[in-house]
């Protein structure tokens, strides 16, 4: 009997040598970009407090989201081919996920805020 | 690869229900969803951290004051080690989907090398991290603290040195109130003025604590606090980069099958190497995982 388990229904397992160069380039591209990112990254980590007041803080933090967002897309994007996927399948496993995870953040850290106030009054 | 919607399917390429509503394969479709439930345990663990870092009312340590230690090197290199880790982890997921490209081409060859490659690179992440968690464990030093409350850093040079003040280059460095681990630059960009030579040995003969720097509770003269300040943070330490360096473990194990099966030829019978790319998913979203661990653990 033929085993229905090992058969992949695979739709986009192939491509040609002349597709294969672009991917390969589109993948250089991207790991170029994710290496300079993250050599701003640490250098920045590195020697803030030696380049700018301790005021920047703030700004480097939501820096450093927002470039660790830029980067989490291109994996997911590339890396993990989801841009060349179908759109109602990418829909289905972002769009569940950053809503919980949206709201998950929401409350702990407005928790957090009322937790960290009870202890520095009250305790 | 685009343009999907509008290809015409064949019927062995469908499911039972006679159309494929996601032009997407069951193997990879579950793959998936796996990686989304994994991805919302990361994202509990970090949010968890989150909490406790916001809610807590001591000050928390550093991520550039804690990790600046390079093997075979004294002196201090801020985040110069786990830099070098992302990119041993970002390289291997390069190669990875260099391996699945390869596959896509039929390739044998290739899918070989660069899948080797991977499983080399992966294997390099967890000895790396090996490294790092003893190396957190020894701790670089502890606090001396004064009558007057004032502490002192003590940097240990010699590990297992009981009496530290006898160590070769002996010096203290005074504590920031309310701050653990001593920064290398003060606030303003001055650098850290160590106290040396008599000096340094008068402070440490009128100490009234000295607290060596390790985060074990039990190891301490008491539990109160550790070298890496409040106890979650090793906590959390431990809990979030054990948890993401068993999943590096594993994908290198499920990576090296994958390679031994290529090697044999059974996908290349199958036709497709449709395996090598659901490994690479699970490689890539390992990678992914420690991009947000790097930016909440050690930089934020």
């Amino acid at each position: 009997m033929e085993r229905d388990d090992i058969i992949e229904y695979s739709l986009e397992a192939h491509h040609s040598e002349e597709h294969g160069r672009k991917v390969r380039r589109t993948i250089w591209m991207v790991t170029l970009l994710l290496a300079i990112v993250t050599t701003v990254e640490v250098t920045l980590g590195a020697y803030w407090k030696t380049w700018f007041s301790l005021d920047a803080w703030h700004t480097i933090k939501w820096l450093y989201v927002v470039l660790t967002l830029v980067k989490a897309g291109y994996i997911v994007k590339t890396f993990m081919h989801l841009g060349d996927e179908r759109s109602n399948i990418r829909a289905i496993i972002l769009l569940p996920y950053v809503l919980f995870i949206l709201y998950l953040i929401f409350i702990a850290i407005w928790e957090s805020q009322y937790v960290n106030y009870l202890w520095e009054n009250y305790l | 690869m685009t343009g999907d919607a509008a290809k015409v399917l064949s019927n062995d390429v469908l499911w039972g229900g006679g159309r494929s509503p996601f032009s997407i394969s069951y193997g990879k479709m579950m793959m998936w969803f796996f990686l989304v439930s994994d991805a919302l345990t990361f994202s509990g663990l970090l949010v968890a951290y989150g909490f406790v870092r916001h809610s807590t009312t001591e000050p928390w340590p550093i991520g550039e004051e804690v990790f600046r230690a390079l093997p075979f090197l004294h002196g201090s290199y801020p985040l110069i080690y786990v830099a070098l880790m992302t990119a041993i982890l970002i390289f291997s997921s390069v190669t990875m989907v260099l391996a699945v490209e390869a596959g896509h081409r039929m390739d044998k060859g290739g899918v070989v090398k660069w899948l080797f490659a991977t499983v080399i690179g992966g294997a390099f992440f967890v000895g790396s991290q090996a490294w790092e968690w003893s190396h957190f464990n020894h701790g670089g030093g502890g606090f001396i603290t004064m009558a007057d409350g004032t502490r002192y850093w003590v940097e240990t040079t010699h590990h297992d040195t009981h009496d530290p003040a006898h160590a070769e280059g002996f010096q203290l460095v005074q504590a920031l109130p309310k701050h653990y681990l001593i920064p290398d630059t003060l606030p303003g960009g001055a650098n850290v003025e160590p106290v040396t030579g008599d000096a340094a040995q008068q402070l440490w003969k009128n100490k009234v604590v000295y607290m060596a720097g390790a985060p074990y509770p039990w190891s301490a003269n008491g539990n109160e606090y550790n070298e890496y300040g409040p106890q979650q943070y090793s906590n959390f330490f431990y809990f979030i980069t054990g948890f993401h360096g068993f999943h590096v473990f594993s994908g290198v194990i499920i990576n090296l099958i994958v390679l031994i099966m290529v090697v044999q030829g059974v996908f290349h019978r199958r036709g497709h190497y449709e395996m090598v790319e659901k490994a690479g998913l699970y490689w890539h979203f390992v990678d992914l995982v420690w991009v947000f661990v790097f930016t909440f653990f050690y930089l934020l």
